[in-house]
């Protein structure tokens, strides 16, 4: 047979159907439905890992999600590699390619277990006593060496392929969990009528019934009963059953995280579908039925590959059809481990002891053990294991005093059974230690679930069924759905359980491990004690138990009771470290579901943008936009075709696509008041059909925004803000009227998409819109610099404003946004006529530059002043109230020293300035210099015909002509300080 | 003078046809942001011919027409005719502000059965016809994008956004509709 320690007629699982893998390369055949785990161990290959610090061979130790050992990578692909996979919970398919990790060599002889040899010096807390000094060397030799040496697997270096995707649900019952209880709790709250999830991380439902031999329910064997009620749930409309979906967070106001695995299990992933969905889920009530985790033994040596929990061994005998060894010792303080024996003595593996802690071992299960010629050591410890790759032989102690040796490949274990009250304990639930069994159990609820059968340490089957049934119907009833039937469901089993027993045996030696993943002993834990450590958070800390990937789920209760009894204190006393979202790993790619590549962030595009892109524009993100930089012609370099740029529009015209400027229609009878009070400047004598420039503050006096507004009507304005302003100034607005101004009979509307703007500026702008418009006399008498017309260009309506940001005459088209390209192309058609080019947002912020035009959140950052930047003209003297007013008013706004905005002339006229340098009045003074200012803005100016720049500089008005410096890497660069006005300083072209 | 220019809508010639879905971008229609007192309703449904609602995540549909709570004091009035939303209030005397938003959102059809889930994968609101029945409105969010969800039928929902996220949420919902399971 080529799985030798497959059982004939063991297990589920259909010997037809075998089922091809690679494990470090060699081949081994499992069958459909093995996890890699249990196909693995069909071959009595135990060792699949290597310890965290001390490169100790490792075996498989459980059989589901807890985990601590068997991590291995996974590899389909270049691409497709995924580290720390527990062999445990991968579901076997045809080709798959699994191999270990942490070892070099190879796993069965590895140059890092010498380490082991120096575990004196890898005691605990070493991180923090053996790489202090230097300190520099931490960053540059400790860290990178640690690194490299205890690495957990290797990260893809290839971006992910897979597709992720998100659902978010609501439900009036999620069950996490659906092993017997959540099976009952779904059935009951489904026949109730409520709308209901339920979520369980296996293949199939069924949780423990998968091992335990010995139940009935409704006079089925429990698997049977478990695959009928999953069938039946799932034919019902008002169920969704999640299958390999875990939920690993429970966040405020009921909602859950949940990841369901779509692809991980499939020999050929279908293509279109994702590999992982995240599931939000909201709702009314949840149910947890979590179950329990065992724990092992904590002994010396007892990490050997072959020991590992009894439940597991069950699991791979009554379900995989498994057995994990020939002969097979059990070493327990638990009534549940003896059915593990007893099931593999029934199915011929030799059983030659279970050695019991307890002094005095009783019940059926005993008998049973004892009438199958299993010797019962009670009152006896492990106190050794000999075997390195593999276990050979178990040393045992008997209280009183006599020592044997027995022969064994595989050791089962069990201290008994931790509630897995993780997601109860995220919902911010209060946990009560219960001290007769020894365990935190659910104690106060914060939000609304239950938790049922083994995770609210209900024990036995019937009566989990009947807290199950109830709690699933409570819940139905809670979350308003109508009552259901009464059902009852009879169940029973021959399992025993017991509370068990938390922390080492007195024996215990030196490698006693209490936490397998990050290799922390007893004696860590009891030197942490030593050390200062009290509470179990420093001792975590200091020991990293708990702390990996696995976090602490067989290890925590045993560290908590070693740190306890060292601390002659009751386990409560010295708390319990936080259970923390995921409970489980959770992959990146679900996370970020849909939202990547092209996803990632909405990329916004204004209706001209196809016709730049053809234009071979280049682009910069501007927020979420993109917008056209500059227009390259061929040969030219960005500084070449910017100077163009800038040459041509005062020269003759540029055309500029400014539909990215924030609009914002304010309309209603109390418009003009509110825009009084919400800029700096009056508005209620502003005429019909005429603009103004327009600052507003934050309460604390600083700039906020600023553009210009026109008036379209009495009642009706028109305002632009930044491009990146119009989100945030649209929100202030709504803010100031429902809390500040609610009187005011006004409404502001974002009308930044419904119109394209196309932006005419330069000596000729008139002569190229004149043959597009109708209806609007665009003559400078009648349509001056800062006007408004409401007409139509190309034949479709209109908002005309003649405006300028670039010191020229100008005008702004405003059309609807679906006629933006075509009103663009006839513009650009009309503008061939004239010599006009394209322009960009380079040439843009250089010719408003020469004007000495500030950009908000360039010019200023939040904390200058209408005074500071030389605006105080645009801040009305006699207005009661705006907001800002009185920040403005605060002394040290009012006070000299403030630093004010100023325009720069370097001496070099052809160097250009960098943007943010700073400005110093002596560049040989020591350092720490004091620093002056800095650099706002700087371009070359090619209308200049010498380098410009704005600066932000200390009492900067009154250093006009003053020569300062900007220190730079490669020398100081010397500046006069001049007024903001470049070009044009009479605004004379403006008018035409 | 000049010729009338070409409309050219975004999202034109999109389209997605999956098993149980299909997406397509809306024809043209007129829209209004209409902001009004409790006092100016009656004159302005009279205007509309239609009943403006008061109840949150509620519609009322006239022909062609339709009229989206989304606030207090704020409606989305769409014409899929097309008629002059804003003349249509301009000539009502009550206290309002009419905005026409016709170019400014997109609308988009999503139908068939997958219809809730495919919006599901990024809306995190309950789509069930529990919750949000035939005729529900709603502001709310898709992925990172604003937009107004309006069920228009057992399988039928109309997502409007801004015309610049459109691309975005068309692309979304199609990522979703491939799914296969």
């Amino acid at each position: 047979m080529t799985q030798p320690f497959r059982i004939p007629a063991a297990g589920r699982l259909d010997p037809q159907k075998v089922v091809r893998f690679t494990f470090d390369g060699k081949s081994y055949t499992g069958l459909e439905g093995d996890t890699l785990a249990s196909a693995l161990l069909a071959h009595g290959v135990h060792l699949v890992g290597r310890s965290f610090k001390y490169h100790r061979p490792r075996g498989i130790l459980s059989a589901g999600a807890e985990e601590p050992n068997a991590l291995v990578g996974i590899r389909r692909d270049e691409a497709r590699r995924t580290p720390n996979v527990r062999a445990t919970v991968q579901e076997l398919y045809d080709g798959l390619t699994a191999v270990s990790q942490n070892r070099w060599p190879s796993l069965a002889f590895d140059v890092g277990a010498a380490s082991s040899l120096a575990a004196p010096l890898l005691s605990a807390g070493f991180y923090y006593k053996t790489f202090m000094w230097p300190k520099a060397a931490w960053e540059r030799l400790y860290e990178p060496a640690i690194r490299r040496a205890a690495g957990l697997g290797v990260a893809p270096h290839r971006p992910d392929p897979d597709r992720y995707s998100n659902r978010f649900a609501h439900c009036d019952v999620l069950i996490i969990g659906g092993g017997v209880a959540g099976l009952s709790a779904a059935l009951a709250a489904s026949d109730a009528g409520a709308r209901v999830i339920l979520a369980d991380e296996q293949a199939v439902p069924g949780g423990t019934l998968r091992f335990e031999a010995g139940a009935v329910i409704d006079g089925m064997p429990g698997w049977e009963w478990a695959l009928a009620a999953a069938a039946e749930l799932r034919s019902r409309p008002n169920v969704r059953l999640l299958n390999r979906t875990t939920g690993f967070g429970y966040y405020a106001q009921n909602m859950l995280g949940l990841v369901e695995r779509l692809t991980d299990h499939l020999a050929t992933p279908v293509p279109d579908a994702p590999r992982e969905r995240l599931w939000q889920v909201r709702a009314k009530r949840v149910v947890l039925a979590t179950g329990a985790i065992e724990r092992h033994m904590v002994f010396p040596d007892n990490d050997r590959p072959g020991i590992m929990l009894a439940s597991a061994a069950r699991a791979y005998l009554n379900h995989f059809g498994v057995a994990v060894g020939s002969r097979i010792a059990v070493y327990t303080a638990e009534d549940s481990a003896y059915a593990a024996a007893i099931d593999l003595r029934k199915r011929g593996v030799e059983v030659p002891a279970i050695i019991d802690l307890r002094q005095d071992p009783r019940g059926p299960h005993v008998e049973e053990a004892r009438s199958l010629g299993i010797e019962v050591l009670a009152g006896c410890m492990v106190v050794a294991t000999e075997g390195w790759l593999r276990l050979r032989r178990v040393c045992i102690a008997s209280g009183e005093g006599w020592r044997r040796d027995i022969e064994a490949d595989a050791l089962l274990t069990c201290s008994g059974w931790t509630p897995a009250v993780h997601l109860f304990s995220q919902s911010r639930g209060r946990l009560a230690f219960d001290p007769e069994t020894q365990r935190f159990l659910p104690g106060q609820y914060a939000q609304d679930a239950a938790s049922v059968g083994a995770c609210n340490g209900t024990t036995g089957l019937a009566p989990t069924v009947a807290e199950a049934l109830k709690a699933g119907a409570d819940a139905a009833r809670e979350a308003g759905a109508g009552a259901g039937g009464a059902r009852n469901i009879d169940a029973h089993s021959g399992d025993a359980w017991s509370a068990g027993f938390l922390g080492d045996a007195p024996a215990a030696g030196r490698m006693a491990f209490v936490d397998f993943q990050n290799d922390v002993t007893a004696k860590d834990i009891r030197q942490a004690v030593r050390e200062g450590m009290r509470s179990i958070e420093h001792v975590k800390r200091f020991t990293t138990t708990g702390m990996a990937t696995d976090q602490g789920k067989t290890s925590n209760p045993h560290g908590l009771a070693i740190a306890a009894r060292m601390l002659g204190k009751p386990i409560p006393e010295v708390g319990l470290t936080t259970f923390r979202p995921p409970y489980t790993p959770v992959t990146f790619g679900a996370l970020a579901g849909h939202s990547r590549g092209k996803l990632f962030e909405p990329t916004r595009r204004t209706p001209i943008h196809p016709w730049a892109e053809s234009q071979g524009a280049v682009f910069e993100d501007v927020g979420q936009w993109k917008r056209a930089w500059y227009f390259p012609r061929s040969g030219e370099d960005m500084h070449a075709a910017v100077a163009r740029e800038c040459r041509t529009v005062r020269e003759a015209a540029g055309i500029f696509d400014a539909s990215t400027l924030g609009k914002i229609e304010v309309v209603g009878p109390d418009a003009a008041r509110f825009l009084d009070l919400i800029y700096t400047n009056s508005w209620a004598k502003l005429g019909v059909g005429r603009c103004r420039y327009g600052i507003m503050l934050r309460e604390d006096g600083f700039i906020y925004d600023d553009g210009v507004v026109g008036r379209l009507a009495e009642d009706r304005f028109h305002v632009t803000t930044t491009t990146g302003g119009a989100a945030r100034v649209l929100h202030h607005m709504e803010d100031y009227l429902q809390t500040e101004f609610p009187e005011l009979k006004v409404w502001p509307t974002s009308v930044t998409e419904q119109w394209a703007v196309i932006a005419v500026q330069g000596p000729r702008s008139r002569d190229i819109i004149a043959p597009l418009v109708e209806g609007v006399d665009i003559s400078d008498t009648a349509m001056p610099h800062m006007s408004v017309r409401e007409g139509r260009v190309c034949g479709v309506p209109a908002r005309l404003f003649r405006v300028s940001f670039t010191g020229e005459r100008g005008f702004e088209i405003n059309v609807p946004a679906d006629y933006g390209r075509a009103v663009w192309e006839a513009v650009w058609a009309e503008g061939q006529k004239h010599g006009a080019c394209a322009y960009g947002t380079e040439a843009m912020h250089v010719l408003r530059a020469e004007k000495g035009f500030i950009i908000v959140g360039q010019d200023t950052d939040g904390t200058v002043t209408p005074g500071d930047a030389g605006l105080s003209w645009a801040v009305a003297k006699n207005k009661p109230d705006f907001v800002g007013i009185r920040g403005l008013r605060r002394p040290d706004l009012v006070g000299s020293g403030r630093k004010q905005l100023v325009g720069l002339k370097t001496t070099d006229r052809r160097k250009v300035l960098e943007e943010g340098a700073q400005i110093v009045a002596d560049p040989n003074q020591p350092v720490p210099m004091k620093m002056l200012g800095h650099v706002t803005s700087s371009y070359w100016s090619e209308n200049c015909g010498h380098s410009i720049a704005l600066a932000l500089v200390q009492d900067g008005r009154e250093r006009d002509g003053e020569r300062l410096f900007v220190p730079m890497p490669d020398g100081a660069v010397e500046v006069e300080v001049t007024a903001t006005v470049f070009f044009d300083e009479l605004g004379e072209r403006l008018h035409g | 003078m000049a010729e009338i220019a070409r409309r050219e809508p975004a999202l034109e010639g999109r389209a997605c046809q999956g098993q149980g879905i299909s997406l397509s971008p809306a024809a043209p229609a007129s829209r209004l942001s209409l902001r009004a007192p409790e006092a100016s309703l009656a004159g302005l449904s009279q205007a509309l011919s239609l009943d403006l609602p008061r109840r949150p995540k509620s519609s009322a549909t006239k022909g062609p027409r339709a009229a989206l709570w989304l606030g207090p004091d704020e409606w989305l009035v769409i014409d899929e005719e097309e008629a002059d939303l804003a003349a249509i209030c301009a000539a009502v005397p009550a206290l309002h502000s009419a905005v026409d938003i016709s170019h400014r959102n997109v609308g988009i059809l999503v139908s068939g059965a997958r219809a809730e889930e495919v919006l599901n994968s990024g809306c995190p609101q309950d789509l069930s016809s529990r919750a949000f029945p035939v005729g529900a409105a709603s502001r709310t969010v898709f992925g990172k994008a604003e937009i107004v969800l309006w069920r228009t039928g057992e399988e039928a929902f109309r997502v409007e956004c801004w015309r610049s996220f459109s691309d975005y949420v068309f692309s979304f919902l199609e990522a979703a509709a491939r799914e296969t399971s």
